[in-house]
């Protein structure tokens, strides 16, 4: 196994909820709610969860877009959080972030070169020839040749955008990025191009992703572990392709995957996602989990190895060697 | 096939950009019977959604027929004013759009929404209205239904809002639903319990179901037919397992290599050259053409034909041009 690059421990982020009457006790939503894992060098990790389970402020947090409530952030070994924002500036170069919608992220009015060049601009690099030299290098790398510099986002397709989102995370030649969402929004043939993309750029560039998703066709093609989030809490980690699912809520999630082969027997969950502000007592999922007891109602289970390489939060493996 | 509820023949819609008319469907042609449940799939810009607005009368205003004509229940429907039309939707068509947060007046309480399309389009009393929409949120698998009944749209889950549309969509009994991707803005956990109630509606009311999706996991799911289109052409047309596991098209076959799946970890994606032409750049000769693997000079020049490869596969494409002559 590669060094760790990426460790975070007990992550948290609580945002408040406005009042409702003057004298009621102050409530938090808590987004992510105590998350650890660490990330190797070169790894691909998935996290996977439905919306509002906190992977994407988890991501947020890690590359310092969101300041975290609780919890450390490690790179390298060395902590991040609570560094000040010039040493973090270094920093940014090598922790990126790819957003989901590249119609939003891109600035409409600059052409493609100056969104390219204005990180470098920021950061110091190079002087004008370089910088240019530095853009089209780029460019070239995401597939897109030099010429795109000088067009503006509103003509180029959505794959061509996502294209120029992943050169703006690349121009300033990171070590780990995040990569949210990035081809949720895309058509399955352009959706294809640009995961080989991503993974050809890791063989090349010697990368890391946090890649997260919440189709979990994508998560299982392209990550080397995955981590499954429920309500804010990391339930199950394990390796990809290697190991199935334990925990009931993945159970449950991967059967839900239509597939065009068909699939095996469906788990349907009954109800919704509870509220995040006043989530379950004990196990976060007990109310939609099939195979819950009291015990679940009560105790909250903690994340716990079933073998080395799986972790999962489920009362249900906890006995001695494991239940399977 | 005797009746049918929903036909199109040679269909043609276009659009007005400038002084030009660019067809974005073209010579759409197939039928849906009663209780069938057929899928449309495809990629943005395809025509999926349009075909399902056509069947609706609710085109854009810069879109408009110009070949063809398109048949509900057994009635042309070329030439009919907005009066045909409203009084066709409801009762011999309905539809659920994709994202409940829009389709829903966010003004007026779910239930009377539900209430009021049953008094629009039905001779009944307010009250009466009343009971069958609790009833039909009972169906549709909502609980506390009277207090829900109340309720304005924000305060209800992605899940409980789609569930209000189909029940608002059933209310009048429609013999056709038309589903566009029902399910692409919900969660796989909440997807799969809309599904399955779709399903369950299907089996219990014979109502027939137009369902479309990008998702051909999806399409799998709901359906028995599925319809891939391309560029405003329909290019294959037969059961969806055929479809699935042993497709004809090019486009199709292609569709299926690019899908991400866990057994292909490892190896790159099958990735189409190109992109889909763009309105505007829509010429002569087969629409895949420049993005197939195995085009010819015939392919650039002449579009093919959607013909019967076997009883119930069709294809548009010349490799199998050969093998429907001898058929």
């Amino acid at each position: 196994m590669n060094a760790t690059l990426i460790r975070i421990e007990e992550l948290a982020k609580h945002y408040p909820v406005p009042k409702r009457k003057l004298f009621e006790k102050r409530q938090s939503v808590r987004a992510v709610d105590g998350v650890s894992f660490t990330i190797a060098e070169g790894e691909i990790f998935g996290l996977v969860g439905e919306s509002g389970c906190g992977k994407s402020t988890t991501g947020q947090m890690i590359v310092q877009l969101v300041k975290e409530t609780k919890g450390d952030i490690y790179y390298r070994g060395g902590k991040i959080n609570g560094l000040s924002a010039s040493d973090m500036k270094g920093l940014r170069r090598e922790l990126q972030i790819v957003f989901q919608d590249p119609s939003s992220s891109l600035n409409p009015k600059k052409t493609v070169g100056w969104l390219l060049e204005e990180p470098l601009i920021i950061h110091g690099i190079g002087n004008k020839r370089e910088r240019r030299e530095i853009v089209a290098e780029t460019l070239e790398q995401v597939g897109l040749d030099a010429g795109y510099a000088k067009r503006y986002p509103h003509e180029l397709s959505g794959g061509q955008k996502q294209r120029v989102g992943i050169a703006a995370a690349l121009v300033l030649k990171p070590k780990f990025i995040v990569i949210d969402e990035a081809v949720s929004a895309l058509d399955v043939s352009v959706q294809s191009q640009i995961l080989n993309l991503l993974i050809e750029l890791r063989d090349k560039l010697r990368l890391t992703y946090l890649f997260i998703s919440h189709d979990l066709n994508v998560i299982q093609y392209i990550s080397d572990r995955i981590g499954v989030m429920y309500l804010g809490k990391l339930v199950e980690l394990f390796d990809a392709g290697s190991a199935a699912p334990l925990h009931p809520y993945t159970k449950a999630l991967f059967s839900a995957i239509p597939d065009v082969q068909g699939t095996a027997e469906r788990i349907v969950l009954k109800g919704d996602v509870p509220n995040p502000i006043r989530p379950p007592s004990g196990c976060a999922f007990h109310p939609r989990c099939p195979l819950a007891t009291e015990r679940c109602s009560e105790e909250r289970p903690s994340l716990r190895p079933v073998t080395s390489a799986h972790l999962v939060s489920c009362h249900l493996y906890e006995q001695e060697g494991g239940l399977t | 096939m005797t009746e049918s509820l929903l036909e199109m023949n040679n269909l043609e819609v276009s659009f007005a950009i400038g002084k030009r008319k660019y067809p974005a469907l073209r010579k759409l042609s197939f039928r849906i019977g009663p209780k069938e449940r057929v899928g449309i799939v495809g990629e943005s810009g395809c025509g999926k959604s349009l075909t399902s607005l056509s069947a609706m009368g609710l085109l854009p205003e810069s879109a408009a027929v110009t070949d063809g004509e398109i048949v509900l229940d057994g009635k042309p429907m070329s030439g009919a004013k907005e009066e045909d039309w409203r009084r066709a939707r409801g009762k011999q068509v309905a539809m659920i759009f994709q994202d409940p947060m829009t389709a829903l007046n966010p003004l007026m309480p779910v239930g009377r929404q539900i209430a009021e399309m049953a008094l629009t389009h039905q001779n009944i009393k307010p009250k009466e209205a009343k009971k069958l929409a609790l009833e039909m949120m009972e169906k549709v698998g909502l609980s506390r239904v009277d207090q829900l009944y109340g309720e304005y749209p924000h305060r209800l889950s992605g899940g409980m809002m789609q569930r209000i549309m189909i029940a608002t969509a059933l209310i009048c009994e429609p013999k056709l639903l038309i589903a566009d991707e029902p399910t692409t803005a919900l969660d796989v956990t909440i997807q799969a319990q809309i599904l399955e109630l779709l399903r369950e509606i299907n089996r219990r009311t014979d109502t027939a179901m137009l369902f479309i999706s990008h998702d051909l996991g999806v399409v799998r799911e709901v359906c028995e037919r599925v319809i891939v289109m391309y560029a405003g052409y329909i290019v294959e047309d037969a059961p969806v397992r055929d479809v699935l596991e042993h497709p004809r098209h090019p486009y199709t076959t292609a569709l299926l290599q690019a899908l991400p799946r866990p057994d292909k970890k490892g190896r790159p994606l099958y990735a189409i050259p190109g992109r889909v032409p763009p309105l505007t750049e829509r010429g002569e000769g087969c629409p895949f053409a420049g993005r197939c693997p195995q085009a010819s000079a015939l392919c650039e020049s002449v579009t093919p034909e959607l013909g019967l490869t076997d009883q119930r596969h069709r294809v548009r494409c010349h490799l199998y041009a050969k093998e429907r002559m001898s058929g």
